[in-house]
Order: C-alpha cells, then sequence, then structure tokens
C-alpha cells in the first residue's frame, strides 16, 4: 500500500539527471507541504513596544538585549561573525565589537569547553553549536562538566553563566545530521537546563531566561521555524520563566503535550479532533525540557484522564518514557486509558522519507481516537 | 534554480582569465609560503628533539650564570620546604590509602619541581586549572594541610563537600579551578577563562597543566588551537612523566614529544628539565610575562618521571623496571637537586635536614589525626549544589531519602555523618 502512494505521488521514483531540461515525466516534483502551520501568539503587551520578528530575528533580538545590558557577554561558534547560518546574529559584531561576537576554529569540544571557562570567570557566554546533530562532540564537556562544576566543586565554582544555542528538529530535507532531536540525551543529565520554544516571542523571552539563569542551559531553536514563524515580539528585554508549562487551549477530555514545532502540529490535531470526533483537547507547551513542569502536565492529567505525548525524536528513550512514566505514577487513578506516545521511528532520520517518519498530524489524530475508543 | 541560470553558467567558467600579476607567488589564503618544485616531504625531527632547558646540573650546580634567576635565600627554602613537605603527605596519605584510611591516592614523587618552579613564576591571582598531579602549585599557595586532608577525607571541613573522589582539589580564594577526572576537559576551558581575563583586562594569566597522556585527547587539541586563534594569555604546562598509566610514550605519541606539537597551532613553545625547579621557575616566569603582554599562549613541555605507581589502583611494576624508577629517585630528582644547590650555598645542612623532617612529618601527623576524626559533612550535601536552587523534583528526593533513613536508621552510617 506504501508503494502504491509512492507510485501515485511520484515521490520516490528515480529522478533522472538533467530530466528538468525537457518537459518533467512526473507532475509532482515540487518541495512537500510543511508538515505544521504556524500560530502565532497573541500579540504580549506587557512588556513594552513590539515589532514583527521571525524566530531567527527574536533569537538575534535577544542577545542584541544581553549584548547591550551585560558587558561580560561574547557570543561565539562556527561562522557567527558574518551573521550566523541562520542570520541569528547579523549586525552584532558590528554593533559590540570582534571581541564580543567572534568566529571559533571548527570544533564542538572546544567551543562548549571554551564556554565553559568564560563562564567559570563569571563572565556571560553564549556559544553557538550550528546543528543539534553536531553538539555530540561537546557530550563530554556538557555532561561530565557543565553539568557537574557547581555540584562538584562545593559550589566554589560555576558556569552557571553558559547558554548553549543550537538549531534542532526536522527541516523537511535535513536527513540524517540536519534534523535530530537530541533532548533526550541531556534530560538524563542533572545539572543542566534544556529549554525549546515554539515560537518567536517564546523564543526571545526564553532565549533571555536562559542567559540570566545562572546554570548552564541548552536553548534548542526549531530551526523550521526561523523564517516560517512570524509573530509581534517585544523589543526590550522580557523574561519567559523556565520550567514551566504553558496550557494553550484548555480542553477537558484528552491532554496533549509536545514542545517545539511539534506544538503547532498538536493545535491542528486538536482542532481536528474537535471537528471530526467532538474530542476537546487541553494542548500544553512543556517548554522546559530539564527540569520539567510535572504540575503542570500532571494537574491537567487529573481533569482529562488521557494524555498523548509527541516528540519528533524517536521514541525508545524519548522524553516522552519520562512524561509517560511520571504521569502515570501520579494520576494512576486518573487515567482512563494507557498514555500515548507518538514520536518519531527508531531509526536514524531519514532523507527522502521524512513525511512518513515524523508524527505528523494523521498519525497523533488516530492515537487521539484510539485513545477515545479505549 | 531557473533553467536560465543553469544555461549561463556553462561557457564562461571553462574559459582561463589572463595572468595580470606577472610573479609567481602562492596566493592560497591557507598559508603564506613559497613554491618548491622538487617533491620532498617534510621529515619529522624526533631523533634530535626540542632541546631540554636546565639551569643547575644533577649537583645543584649553576651551568650558566646568565641564567640565574638569583632567588632570595627565604624563596629557595620555601621551594625546598614545601617540595618536601608535599612529599611527606604523599607518604603518609599513600599509606593510609594502603590501609583503607582513604579510598585513593594518587602522589606527586618526582614532579614536586615542576609544581614549585611554575607556581612561585605566577601571581597569586593568575587561575590554575589542573589535572589531578599539581597538588604542589596548592601547597606553594598556602592551601593548609588541613584542607588537602579534609578533601581526601572527604569530611566536613571538605570545600569540596565530600563529592568527589580524593586529590580532586580546589579552592576559589587561591584561584585554583576545581579538579576533575576526565582528562583534558580542563584545557578548551582555561584558553575560554583567558579569554575573558583578557577581556577584564586585569593583567592576569591562566595556567593549565595536563599530562603528556591527556595530550592526545581531542580536548587538547581544541585547547591549543583556540588559545592561539583567539590570543589567549595562558600557559600550557605539559608535565612528561613518560607514561599515562602504563602506556609509555612510545604508545602514546611518534613526534618530538609534545613541545614539538606547540608551533604547528602558532604557539611559542619551550622544553625544561622538570627536575630542575629554577629552569621550570625562568620558563614559566617568562612565559607569563609575555603571555600577559602580547595576549598569546605559550606551551612549557616539562620533562620529567613518574616515580610513584600511577595512583594506589595501580602497581606500576607491572610494566616498567625497578631499576628505572630508582635511577629517577635517586639520581635525579628535583627535591635532591634542589638540596645540593642550598648545601653549597651553605643554606641548609644535614641538622636543619632532620629538624625540618621530622617537623614536617609532625605536622602532616597532626593534620592527618585531625581529619580522621572528624565527621562526614551532613548527607543533605548530597542534594545541593546540583542547580543554583533546587527544582522540586530534587527537593521532593531529598525528602523522600530523609524519611526512608529515618525509618531504616540502622542500615546506614549516620553516626559517621553531620547532622
Amino acid at each position: 500500500m506504501l508503494r502504491v502512494a509512492f507510485l501515485l505521488t511520484g515521490v520516490g521514483i528515480p529522478f533522472p539527471q538533467f530530466s528538468f531540461i525537457h518537459k518533467p515525466r512526473v507532475t509532482s516534483q515540487k518541495r512537500l507541504a510543511s508538515h505544521f502551520t504556524f500560530q502565532p501568539d497573541p500579540p504580549p503587551s506587557e512588556f513594552g513596544s513590539t515589532q514583527k520578528m521571525n524566530l531567527f530575528q527574536a533569537v538575534s533580538s535577544a542577545m542584541d538585549n544581553t549584548l547591550a545590558n551585560d558587558p561580560t557577554a561574547v557570543i561565539f561558534g562556527e561562522d557567527v561573525a558574518f551573521g550566523g547560518v541562520f542570520r541569528c546574529t547579523v549586525g552584532l559584531r558590528d554593533k559590540y565589537g570582534k571581541d564580543r561576537v567572534f568566529n571559533t576554529p571548527l570544533c564542538e569540544q572546544g567551543i562548549v569547553g571554551f564556554g565553559i571557562g568564560i563562564a567559570a570567570t563569571g563572565a556571560t557566554a553564549i556559544a553557538e553549536i550550528q546543528f543539534a546533530d553536531y553538539i555530540f562532540p561537546a557530550f563530554d564537556q556538557i555532561v561530565n562538566e557543565a553539568a557537574k562544576y557547581r555540584y562538584r566543586s562545593g559550589n566554589m565554582f560555576d558556569c552557571g553563566r553558559l547558554t548553549i544555542r543550537a538549531p534542532w528538529g526536522c527541516v523537511g530535507h535535513g536527513s540524517l545530521y540536519h534534523s535530530q532531536s537530541p533532548e533526550a540525551y541531556f534530560a538524563h543529565t542533572s545539572g543542566l537546563k534544556v529549554v525549546v520554544p515554539r515560537g518567536p516571542v517564546q523564543a526571545k523571552g526564553l532565549l533571555l531566561s536562559c542567559i540570566k539563569d545562572n546554570n548552564p542551559c541548552i536553548f534548542f531553536e526549531p530551526k523550521i521555524l526561523y523564517r516560517a514563524a512570524v509573530e509581534q515580539v517585544p523589543v526590550d528585554s522580557y523574561y519567559i520563566p523556565l520550567s514551566q508549562a504553558e496550557v494553550l487551549q484548555e480542553g477537558s477530555d484528552v491532554t496533549l503535550v509536545a514542545w517545539g514545532t511539534q506544538v503547532h502540529v498538536l493545535k491542528e490535531v486538536a482542532n481536528m479532533a474537535q471537528e471530526k470526533l467532538g474530542v476537546s483537547c487541553e494542548i500544553i507547551d512543556l517548554k522546559t525540557i530539564l527540569p520539567w513542569d510535572i504540575d503542570t502536565v500532571c494537574k491537567s492529567v487529573v481533569k482529562t484522564g488521557r494524555l498523548l505525548i509527541s516528540h519528533e525524536a524517536p521514541v525508545t528513550g524519548g522524553f516522552a518514557a519520562e512524561i509517560s512514566s511520571t504521569v502515570q505514577e501520579e494520576c494512576f487513578l486518573n487515567l482512563e486509558a494507557p498514555i500515548a506516545r507518538v514520536c518519531g521511528y527508531d531509526t536514524p532520520f531519514p532523507h527522502i522519507f521524512e513525511p512518513f517518519y515524523i508524527p505528523d498530524k494523521w498519525k497523533c489524530l488516530e492515537a487521539v481516537k484510539k485513545m477515545l475508543n479505549y | 534554480f531557473s533553467l536560465n541560470s543553469f544555461f549561463t553558467m556553462q561557457g564562461p567558467v571553462l574559459q582561463q582569465q589572463p595572468f595580470n600579476t606577472p610573479e609567481e607567488k602562492p596566493q592560497f589564503p591557507g598559508a603564506s609560503a613559497d613554491f618548491v618544485e622538487r617533491l620532498e616531504f617534510i621529515q619529522p625531527n624526533v631523533i634530535s628533539g626540542i632541546p631540554i632547558y636546565r639551569v643547575m646540573d644533577r649537583q645543584g650546580q649553576i651551568l650558566n650564570p646568565a641564567e640565574d634567576p638569583k632567588i632570595p635565600r627565604e624563596e629557595v627554602l620555601n621551594f625546598y620546604q614545601k617540595m618536601t613537605l608535599l612529599n611527606t603527605m604523599d607518604r603518609i596519605l599513600y599509606e593510609s590509602q594502603r590501609q583503607g584510611r582513604i579510598s585513593f591516592y594518587m602522589t606527586n614523587y618526582g614532579e614536586e619541581g615542576t609544581h614549585m618552579g611554575s607556581a612561585a613564576a605566577l601571581e597569586p591571582t593568575d587561575l590554575v586549572f589542573g589535572q589531578y598531579r599539581e597538588a604542589g602549585v596548592l601547597m606553594y599557595r598556602g592551601f593548609p594541610l588541613d584542607l588537602f586532608m579534609a578533601q581526601c577525607y572527604a569530611n566536613a571541613d571538605d570545600l569540596g563537600k565530600g563529592r568527589q573522589m580524593p586529590v580532586h582539589y580546589g579552592c576559589k580564594d587561591l584561584n585554583f579551578v576545581t579538579i576533575s577526572s576526565p582528562l583534558a576537559t580542563q584545557l578548551p576551558q582555561a584558553a575560554g577563562a583567558a579569554y575573558a581575563l583578557k577581556r577584564e583586562n586585569n593583567n592576569r594569566a591562566v595556567i593549565c597543566y595536563f599530562g603528556e597522556g591527556a595530550a592526545s585527547e581531542g580536548d587538547a587539541h581544541a585547547g591549543f588551537n583556540f588559545a592561539a586563534t583567539l590570543e589567549c594569555p595562558i600557559i600550557f604546562f605539559c608535565r612528561n612523566n613518560g607514561y599515562a598509566i602504563s602506556t609509555p610514550t612510545s604508545e602514546q605519541y611518534r613526534g618530538d614529544g609534545i613541545a614539538a606539537r606547540g608551533p604547528g597551532y602558532g604557539i611559542m613553545s619551550i622544553r625544561v628539565d622538570g627536575n630542575d625547579v629554577f629552569a621550570v621557575y625562568n620558563a614559566t616566569r617568562e612565559a607569563r610575562r609575555r603571555a600577559v603582554a602580547e595576549n598569546q599562549p605559550f606551551l612549557i613541555e616539562a620533562m620529567t618521571y613518574r616515580i610513584g605507581h600511577h595512583s594506589t589502583s595501580d602497581d606500576s611494576s607491572a610494566y616498567r623496571s625497578v631499576d628505572e624508577v630508582n635511577y629517577w629517585d635517586k639520581q635525579d630528582h628535583p627535591i635532591s637537586r634542589l638540596r645540593h644547590y642550598m648545601v653549597s650555598r651553605g643554606w641548609w645542612d644535614e641538622d636543619q635536614e632532620r629538624a625540618w623532617r621530622k617537623q614536617s612529618r609532625q605536622h602532616v601527623m597532626e593534620a592527618f589525626e585531625r581529619a580522621e576524626r572528624r565527621l562526614k559533612p551532613s548527607p543533605d550535601n548530597l542534594f545541593s549544589d546540583v542547580y543554583d536552587e533546587n527544582p522540586p523534583l530534587l527537593k521532593k528526593q531529598e525528602q523522600d531519602l530523609f524519611q526512608h533513613i529515618r525509618q531504616y536508621k540502622e542500615h546506614y552510617p549516620l553516626d559517621l555523618y553531620e547532622k
């Protein structure tokens, strides 16, 4: 059946070289439409004047505010000086000087180690890893060093001023090494904070909180939203608290939990579930993976009795497992159906098969349906 | 991209531009070099390597008066007393591990000169990143015996709150960053700290110690390269003692040691006799002066020999000869060399030696006994400092533990811990 679908859509047919010079033999070779629809937050009114920004501009704005207000703050990584491969640092070097916004050699373990050293002196270090997929060379520095610096020294030394930013998540065609969502690897490491925003307003407020926070933070930026997500973002600094999930839509039948881009997928799922099944969904954006907001999620599940967790990362050992297990412990008497996890499969992230790999709205809707019929 | 742009790319790409520079000069952005018309691979020079700088010979005689640092008598006595005090502490703590009184220990035998000579050449405000065999640096800076012992015993006085294995010292007041076990992680960190100090513009430098085995880690490569490209005031100090646990240097590298790698990174480098405290002092002092003035890294490779076992979990006779060890212990030791120097000046004699041995041993034993009698830190230190503030989940786990302990208290060694 899958094979038939391939042939009908034309996806998967080998594309003969230079065939585009002639009349294309297949009708549909355009890149697939995105798997989500970004829904802007209502413009925040409490933080002063706003400006239309996409996600990369919101990230840039957060760093601009930081460099302006904190003379110790520096930004570094691969190719950040000219503005970054995703434009997140455009203009900052010209504005704040080359000793504050600078390129490093191409070496992730070096970038994080260097950032820890800066932070250990009390200065603010904002390190960029070019793709979350390339954070693994720095795994030792993050897990054995950054996360344990304060604890092992009895609080004499810490690297709480360190923030590591990295583009994250699927992007339509990123394949194995430009698509990964490695948050669960870090969720197993006490001492770290791990944060993922769902849009520009969240990105700026959460990034500023990460930078201000006195613990080493990893901030994953959903790169598919860099340009796609546009909304009104406050121009000045503002802070969205870490370790606080947000109920985006109240509901009574089932709780849906996600973070990053997947929040927008679940918003659509909630609409579909309402329309097609008459089901009322409560949507929660977890935002902080570690330490996560157990209370908000459990409170919701106590009310709805059902929980679906969805993430792009593979299911086995994914963070949904942690949420699922905790909710099962805390809400055993309230659960009316097994907790559903709709996640990536336990494979590497594929190139041409991405549409089949990701936990899209149809997979999530089907899970909701099954849960309601349990 | 459009079909038009595809076609227009074709034609002109294959046409060569006329030459506008007459002379044949390489224009590659990646290196500044001339062309050569003969095929020749660059051969590493390992038979006759970078020479080993020394100031005095094995009998403590200054070889070249121009290189004599002319350190005053009191300071030389200070060097000597701290090297021997470290040696005495090593012997007592090593034995205490053998008796099961502490869980682990690593001695500094044979490397006392590298610690004292380099530490003396620094300013007290310079930030130190170490590996684990640099206790002498802390001793030079005045870290009390009681705190060395407190860390090894993980008692309630330990600044690290009893969380790390023995010899993982650290001291904020003495600018000595807490030791961690993963090798070489401190190198890029030290470079980052040096970068931050450069921006503070406070005339401070960073020194970063590591062994020749740790230099094989990827983080060493990262640290050297970052320090050079980002122009950091840092001294990389390598203790090349011939072994990484059982692995001899012939299985660690094939170049001319560690010093020869420095120039490859654009780092000013030198090799010194690590058993010659004055050679170490001179090299470190000059490296520090220039690192701070010029904002550039320096690499010092101190050649020495690891006289003791790697650690208390290692029996080094399984992989090297007793004769080899004896040579360095009896014929070429940093402590005996400095003693020769002092005796030849009339600054030290047998009586003073005997008295100091006795006195230092007594100091160490007193601290040792105090440390052993002291309680361990309260178990609530298990949970603090993971974050700056405990998240709710951790608070709950802490409550769970204490509730559990109350119920099962006879199964836990509570009487050894502070309340």
